[in-house]
């Protein structure tokens, strides 16, 4: 079959397909430049603009992304931080007030104890007191009382005080030799 | 371009004729336009409209049409070039080969369309001038890396015992400069004549069985049918192929050109 074009065409024109023309070289040249610069200059600019802004907008939405889950994380940490804040205060605060109790029962203690103390020594104080002045008012009475026992007894005044006094001076001396001697 | 237009009874077989249509405009000058070349211009219309139209307003979410030529511009992008020469090659040829990639797929893509019915790049000057500009590119590629570098890789391939280079520098000199060139032009030229030999054949054949020939062999003109019909896809799937294969050796010849060693 293909010989039969090949005869055809060698006996018919004396076209031969492998052999260019000058317009066919011609025209063909304008097409590739046209075609050429249409996507040098025109189509793969654009497509690689377009490449270009989806990456960049895939890339901002991730870092949009990663910036949230950051700013999520930080939130919780410093809800975590203050939470731990909060805890350790209130424990502080329950310890502090423990040890203030604590010191307030103490001081009381103390307080007590030392008023206790006081009212004690003052009763001490004013029993020892009221015993001297009966003493003291035992002496003189008991003194008196003998002497006028004694003077009526014997009948005979000792109106001489020196004499008196010395005498019931060494009555009671003796009393309290015999006292001490007794204890 | 009607095959079957010609005088009553016998049968038209195709002619390479076909491919040298009468001239329409300025018949006999360099600038002499004919048939095909206004199936040519009518492509390369078609081409920057579809391109214009898909690339005027693009948008990070794509619209239908900036899906499709997206889809098509990121085959030429990471299927050919980022795929073969890297990101970075891949991207410094990118112009070259998208422009391969899509014009001899617009210029292909002419042949199974009717009413056009002959693919652009089946006559000589399209295949011709893209083997050269594929040429002169993995050239530029290789001189502009490192010229000795390229040369003893292209002309004195390493690990051979010096003196097989008496045999081996001539086949690789003829093989990398004479022949890339010839076959790239061939391959997608003659795939795209014989294309459209075989449907003008197919169908005038169908035409002859059906309205020439008499009684029986009418039922021949259903399997040349059915044949033409097949061939029409083929056709659409040869065009593809050949753009895919012209653009992905022009992207390996300029890799072969730029790598250290091979």
């Amino acid at each position: 079959m293909f010989n039969a074009v090949i005869a055809a065409a060698a006996e018919g024109e004396s076209a031969n397909p492998l052999l260019p023309a000058v317009y066919d070289i011609v025209w063909s040249l304008v097409i590739f430049v046209v075609i050429l610069f249409f996507f040098w200059k025109y189509v793969l600019p654009k497509m690689q603009k377009l490449l270009d802004d989806r990456a960049e907008a895939i890339e901002g939405n991730i870092a949009k992304a990663d910036d949230a889950q950051r700013k999520a994380e930080a939130a919780l940490e410093q809800y975590t931080a203050q939470l731990a804040d909060a805890r350790a205060e209130a424990g502080q605060i329950r310890e502090q007030a423990r040890a203030d109790g604590h010191k307030i029962i103490a001081e009381h203690k103390d307080q007590a104890l030392a008023e206790a103390a006081r009212v004690t020594s003052n009763a001490k104080a004013q029993i020892e007191a009221e015993r001297q002045a009966a003493v003291v008012s035992l002496r003189s009475e008991v003194g008196t009382l003998a002497i006028d026992l004694a003077s009526g007894v014997i009948g005979e005044s000792l109106t001489d005080d020196a004499k008196s006094s010395a005498i019931v001076d060494r009555f009671l001396a003796d009393l309290e030799a015999s006292e001490k001697a007794a204890k | 371009m009607i095959p079957f237009a010609t005088d009553e009874g016998g049968f038209n077989g195709p002619t390479i004729g076909e491919f040298f249509p009468e001239a329409i405009f300025f018949a006999g000058t360099p600038f002499e336009i004919n048939r095909i070349m206004l199936v040519r211009f009518l492509a390369v219309a078609v081409l920057l409209l579809v391109f214009w139209l898909g690339t005027r307003r693009m948008k990070v979410i794509p619209t239908r049409m900036q899906s499709i030529v997206e889809m098509g511009l990121d085959f030429a992008r990471v299927n050919i070039a980022e795929d073969i020469l890297g990101k970075k090659d891949g991207k410094r040829f990118l112009p070259l080969i998208t422009t391969i990639f899509f014009m001899v797929l617009f210029l292909n893509i002419t042949g199974p369309i009717p009413f056009l019915n002959i693919a652009g790049t089946s006559v000589i000057g399209v295949p011709l001038v893209l083997a050269l500009v594929a040429y002169g590119a993995f050239i530029y590629a290789g001189v502009k890396k490192s010229p000795g570098n390229f040369f003893r890789n292209a002309l004195f391939p390493p690990g051979v015992p010096p003196f097989l280079y008496i045999i081996v520098t001539p086949i690789e000199f003829i093989s990398t400069f004479v022949i890339r060139p010839i076959t790239l032009t061939l391959r997608l030229l003659m795939n795209m004549i014989v294309g459209h030999l075989l449907l003008v054949l197919f169908f005038s054949a169908t035409q002859f069985f059906f309205f020439t020939a008499d009684g029986g062999f009418k039922l021949f003109g259903v399997g040349t049918l059915v044949f033409g019909f097949a061939f029409t896809l083929f056709e659409v799937l040869i065009a593809l192929l050949q753009a895919y294969i012209f653009a992905l050796l022009t992207a390996v010849y300029i890799q072969l050109a730029l790598a250290e060693e091979h």
